[in-house]
């Protein structure tokens, strides 16, 4: 064995999962996992621990492998995170944990995401209960969103004795983990409920179909049904679209739509009523994940996919590990390229994207460097299905029905970064609420840490 | 879960139900809708609230079977249940942020075209609540399909019927009633108030910017979620646009984009179409009004 090298891990190959939705990525098997743990030096000073936004004792659950006690793995972990099969698969674990990681300087990092994940499965396949009781607190928090912040928050909450609601507005609890990312990057039967349901057996209730600022407000859930305590963990789940002529034509959807359509409401299979449609030739406007996933559930739907992306490769948003399966996948990545226009047919279905080609000039604010237009370059490209994936808001609808309660020139709740609290008085927010678009492990910690300032306010009052 | 508490069928394929959800009821406003899933496969389907009572925590909806979900939906029988009911969403009608004394000034005509009585009747109602009497028309296929008839005569002002084939009130459509209103007798309205299908709204539409008569129209895009995170329902109004879910349902007739609204509709028509077509084919001697249209 090298140790400079991964254990590498299975997956389904290219030509076999464009035809399905399983997932992509196989995982470890016990025997791969015990090797790959036994690669890691067990640092004294470990800088992954210090790059994981919720602080898993790594080298602690590592070592565990390695010896096979993974029960022992799976307890260390749920000491800081409920959702190890989720963080293990969905994290971006190149720029946080696996980033530092030394083996990384001279070979390539231990393959922590992949191991968390093989404890996050290997306890559900066998079944581990790890929910701790504690004493009862008698105080009600509502927490406003089921996704990665309002699950974390929940969780820890109902953790240390308080008793939580979760109030969720679709018809199934998880986020963006349920609507967002496709079944092959997540599966939703088995990893996502489970996971959800390992945060109920804390005594956390969900209930569903509730939309704060329209079903009840966050006024009425203080003032009338006693809860001490809120915590707003809605996301930014508002689309953005390019306000370009021919936006509205049939076949046009934001990002969003075409995932939650397959994603919740499981368009691609036979047997649920919501439709779908996946043209031809369809182009994904955008180079996040989202677009990726977009792109990759075009192609599942047996779509020629074009991603249209207005920087170079170098700068695409997504993850490397995304892009590298989206090319096996044969999506055809057309950069440097701008739409300008969507031409329809005369019934108003489309027909055609009128582009501009871009070169990139000085660097911007971010640092990226900025793509200029090329003057005369337009060219007209024949698709019949666009998905635009521009990133997203927060949706204002609980800001605005909220007194009190500041948001930023973006429509993002203004909280603290280290405690969550907001200027409304026992109201705190995390998660893409307050950041705008991120990541599922940033939501986390952002739950985490509100979690932790709730019950100190609540403990001195 | 959402029980199912009383259940009528209005006239064939139109069916109002009254369910027991009892968040919604409370915060429910004229104008608002919901949106119902009746399994874990169905879809889910925008429905305007029809009316509501806060007390016994009932939320009224009135649908009319167009296609494989609502066909579901029928089937339901009182003592069942949806596995979900959401809302109310959506803006609530202008009017209820206007005052008594402002709205009893108003001279207010409601249309009402098929299924779209069922939406208007809770806004009429409310109005004559507050003693606003308001004119209203309703339009039907026929005397087979109006609906709501009895109970839309004891809130309304004046009450005009009009059926496409003569069947009952008087033949033809509800924008030749409107026209003999304000030409033939004088009725003088500051305000049209228009729920029904999308060509209907278009029509009202066209003739009252040749009054100069004010008109809202509520509008039923497709939608998803209904929340506000996807923009399956968007529409160009005024030029800008707008999603019905959230901004809407209820715009100014005068700045919505008809020819768009309208064909984004069709999007998923032939898929629609396809399925309850598979499933009556398996459902021996079921006997169905409907086109496949969707909209009357």
């Amino acid at each position: 064995m090298d140790r400079m090298k991964k254990i590498p891990v299975r997956e389904q190959n290219a030509d076999e999962r464009i035809k399905n939705f399983n997932e992509v990525c196989l995982g470890y098997s016990e025997e791969e996992a015990v090797n790959e743990a036994s690669r890691c030096l067990n640092c004294k000073n470990p800088l992954c621990v210090s790059d994981c936004p919720v602080s898993i004792s790594i080298p602690r659950f590592i070592q565990c492998i390695k010896e096979k006690d993974f029960k022992k793995a799976a307890e260390i972990i749920n000491e800081a995170s409920s959702l190890p099969a989720i963080c293990g698969r969905v994290c971006p674990q190149e720029t946080q944990c696996e980033g530092k990681c030394v083996l990384g300087i001279k070979g390539e990092p231990v393959a922590i995401g992949k191991l968390e994940r093989f404890i996050g499965d290997w306890s559900r396949e066998n079944n581990i209960d790890l929910s701790v009781k504690s004493e009862r607190k008698n105080k009600k928090i509502a927490v406003i969103g089921s996704g990665p912040a309002g699950l974390s928050c929940a969780g820890d909450l109902a953790k240390i004795g308080y008793d939580v609601t979760i109030f969720e507005a679709l018809h199934e609890p998880g986020g963006v983990l349920v609507y967002g990312i496709p079944e092959f990057r997540l599966p939703k039967d088995t990893v996502v409920k489970h996971e959800i349901e390992n945060v109920k057996k804390l005594g956390v209730k969900i209930e569903t179909d509730v939309i704060i600022g329209k079903t009840v407000t966050i006024d009425e859930l203080m003032q009338e049904e006693g809860f001490s305590a809120v915590f707003i963990g809605s996301g930014a789940g508002l689309p953005k679209f390019m306000g370009i002529p021919g936006e509205n034509y049939n076949g046009v959807f934001s990002a969003n739509e075409f995932l939650t359509r397959n994603n919740l409401m499981k368009a691609f299979r036979n047997d649920y009523d919501t439709p779908i449609k996946s043209g031809k030739k369809v182009a994904v406007v955008g180079g996040g994940n989202v677009a990726m996933d977009a792109a990759r559930t075009a192609r599942r739907l047996g779509s020629e996919v074009h991603v249209v992306y207005r920087r170079s490769e170098e700068e695409l948003p997504a993850r490397r590990e995304e892009i590298h399966h989206a090319k096996e996948e044969g999506i055809i990545f057309d950069l440097l390229t701008n739409p300008i226009e969507i031409i329809g047919d005369e019934n108003g279905w489309v027909k055609a994207m009128k582009c501009i080609r871009m070169e990139l000039g000085e660097p911007d604010a971010s640092g990226r460097r900025r793509p200029v237009e090329v003057k005369g370059s337009e060219f007209i490209i024949e698709i019949d299905t666009v998905i635009m994936s521009l990133g997203t808001s927060p949706n204002p609808l609980i800001a605005s029905t909220t007194k009190g309660l500041d948001v930023n020139k973006w429509g993002c709740i203004c909280a603290s970064d280290e405690t969550g609290i907001t200027s409304r008085e026992a109201v705190f927010a995390g998660g893409d609420a307050v950041t705008g678009a991120a990541t599922v492990i940033l939501a986390m910690e952002a739950g985490k840490k509100a979690a932790k300032a709730i019950d100190e306010l609540l403990m001195n009052k | 879960m959402y029980k199912i508490l009383e259940k009528r069928i209005l006239a064939p394929n139109i069916y109002l139900m009254d369910v027991e959800v009892p968040r919604v009821a409370k915060s429910a406003q004229p104008g608002q809708f919901v949106i119902v899933r009746v399994d874990d496969k169905s879809e889910r389907i925008p429905l305007t609230i029809c009316d509501y009572n806060k007390e016994k925590g009932t939320v009224t909806i009135v649908f009319q079977v167009v296609g494989s979900s609502t066909m579901k939906m029928a089937k339901l029988e009182v003592g069942e249940y949806f596995q979900d009911f959401a809302g109310p969403l959506g803006q609530p009608s202008e009017l209820v942020h206007e005052s008594v004394e402002e709205l009893k000034k108003k001279n207010i005509v409601f249309i009402a075209g098929g299924v779209g009585t069922a939406p208007v009747y809770p806004q009429v109602k409310w109005l004559n609540s507050l003693g606003v009497k308001v004119d209203v028309i309703v339009g039907s296929k026929s005397k087979e399909f109006l609906i709501l008839e009895e109970e839309m005569k004891k809130e309304a002002g004046n009450l005009y019927i009009t059926t496409d084939d003569g069947s009952y009130g008087n033949k033809g459509l509800v924008t030749d009633i409107l026209k003999n209103l304000v030409e033939n007798e004088n009725k003088k309205y500051d305000l049209v108030v228009a729920i029904g299908p999308m060509i209907m709204m278009k029509f009202v539409t066209k003739l009252t910017k040749e009054y100069g008569i004010k008109t809202v129209v509520s509008l039923n895009t497709l939608m998803v979620d209904g929340t506000g995170m996807c923009g399956a329902c968007r529409v160009t109004v005024g030029g800008h646009t707008k999603f019905t879910c959230v901004d809407g349902p209820e715009f100014d007739g005068h700045l919505v984009d008809f020819e768009e609204a309208i064909r984004r509709q069709t999007m998923y028509k032939t898929e629609e179409g396809k399925q309850l077509l598979e499933q009556q084919e398996r459902e021996e001697g079921h006997v169905c009004h409907v086109g496949l249209g969707g909209e009357e």
